[in-house]
């Protein structure tokens, strides 16, 4: 009888590792069209996002629900409840890269005209869409193939976008300088920087559950010291 | 004054051939709760009863090493039994309460410890009950018999019983296994109230109440102390992988 307990257990874990997988790839997806809409100026692409905007929350609120369902009635400890919390914030913080995509696809469809070749390379915009695009996909592997190693490469790539977007406000700044009837186009451009940076963090946030699950090393807050 | 109410150094039992605990050792700290947990057998509750001595009444157990309770060896043959089991007081599995009524049931240890006085007796009893948490169930009939009550106040009075002679720790054999869920509530409550001025070791083989009374766990298999941690640390991150087992359910 304990035995079989513990099978619909395993089970419910299992599919709830399968679901944060499935949502996981649907975001990995949106932020690869964000990238396309950026690099090659497909604004069709943007059509197709709600789509995948309204599955990743629909997966949010699965998830959440199976997360406490598995809580009330299995009340699981150890790796077992570990595994459990980090699902809870893991699926919090691809929910909101999910809105990040969606946002920097609202704004380049608001934007009038395209980016200009010299704004997107002085900004770096499309190397910080790439590298938070790996950062969200290397998570993932190292969620799939629990992997804390592959988990904590994590945070270096960061490094890239934080610098980015430091410099951000310089390079819109002259951009704008130069380029006076561009205002709002830069302005824009602005906020997707900071929004992809966001995607980053997220990243990271999710790299230290992984941890948190797999080691039960608690990295919150403790990085961040130097 | 020492910290630890209980110690134990390595501790080896055996009935006749069969090695039941395999070189113990281990420590509760004053005015705290330790949960022992393991499967059937694994020996826990021989453990238990080495606090009081009730392997005693066992025939062919053998005993390597030592217990303090209070910094006193009790194996040493200084110590009387009936003044150890006053220091160390236990609570079993199934309510045993004498067929008197409530007032003697909680009486009888003082009388039996040559207290004679009936003012005295009447404080302790009085105060025992309020302290297990019986008071406003039984203050109007204490002269009723005990067997009246239902299971779990008949528990809570056992533990009045025990608390009467003022003991520095408290055993508990599964103490609410035998009780419904309200009654068990009570109990745990109860072990957290009376943690403030006694020394509680637990078995249980609800994981829930070890994860919600105590403040540390052992987990013990085939004789063995296999892991023995703060209670958090052995519900959340449990070293051992065989204790990890136990605790999430996937054992064998």
């Amino acid at each position: 009888m304990e035995t079989k307990t513990h099978a619909h257990m395993d089970a419910e874990l299992a599919q709830l590792k399968m679901d944060l997988t499935d949502m996981w790839e649907t975001v990995v997806s949106q932020l690869q069209k964000v990238r396309d809409v950026v690099e090659k100026n497909n604004r069709d692409l943007i059509n197709e996002m709600p789509g995948g905007e309204k599955r990743i929350d629909a997966f949010e609120l699965k998830i959440d629900m199976d997360c406490e369902r598995i809580l009330a009635l299995y009340a699981p400890v150890a790796n077992d409840l570990r595994f459990v919390l980090s699902v809870l914030k893991i699926n919090y913080n691809l929910e909101r890269i999910g809105d990040f995509a969606w946002g920097i696809a609202k704004l380049f469809r608001d934007t009038e005209t395209s980016f200009s070749k010299e704004s997107l390379k002085k900004t770096n915009l499309l190397l910080m869409l790439n590298t938070s695009i790996e950062m969200v996909k290397t998570a993932l592997l190292a969620y799939e193939n629990d992997d804390n190693e592959l988990a904590s490469t994590v945070f270096e790539k960061d490094k890239v976008l934080d610098s980015s977007n430091k410099n951000a406000n310089k390079v819109i700044a002259e951009q704008i300088k130069d380029h006076p009837k561009t205002i709002m186009n830069h302005l824009n451009l602005l906020s997707i920087i900071r929004k992809t940076e966001r995607i980053g963090d997220q990243a990271k946030n999710i790299s230290e559950e992984i941890i948190f699950f797999l080691d039960a090393k608690v990295l919150r807050h403790k990085r961040k010291k130097k | 004054m020492s910290k630890l109410t209980v110690e134990v150094k390595n501790l080896n039992l055996f009935y006749g051939s069969f090695q039941a605990l395999k070189t113990i050792n281990f420590e509760a700290k004053k005015h705290t709760v330790t949960a022992f947990i393991g499967p059937s057998g694994c020996g826990k509750s021989t453990l238990l009863r080495t606090f009081n001595r009730m392997n005693d009444l066992i025939d062919n157990v053998r005993i390597e090493g030592n217990v303090y309770v209070d910094g006193v060896d009790v194996y040493s043959k200084k110590v009387q039994v009936d003044e150890l089991r006053k220091k160390v007081g236990m609570v079993f599995q199934k309510p045993n309460p004498f067929p008197k009524s409530i007032f003697e049931n909680v009486a009888y240890g003082l009388r039996v410890n040559g207290i004679s006085d009936k003012h005295v007796i009447e404080e302790r009893v009085i105060a025992s009950i309020q302290q297990s948490a019986l008071w406003e169930e039984v203050k109007d009939k204490l002269k009723k018999s005990a067997m009246e009550l239902s299971g779990g106040q008949q528990q809570r009075l056992c533990i009045a019983r025990t608390l009467a002679i003022q003991p520095k720790v408290i055993l508990m054999d599964e103490p609410a296994s035998a009780l419904d869920p309200i009654s068990t509530g009570k109990i745990e409550e109860l072990i957290h109230e009376l943690k403030k001025d006694y020394t509680i070791i637990i078995v249980t083989h609800n994981m829930q109440q070890a994860s919600r009374v105590s403040d540390f766990t052992a987990f013990f298999y085939l004789g063995e102390l296999v892991e023995w941690d703060t209670t958090t640390k052995i519900f959340m991150n449990p070293k051992d992988f065989k204790t990890q087992n136990y605790v999430t359910g996937r054992f064998g």
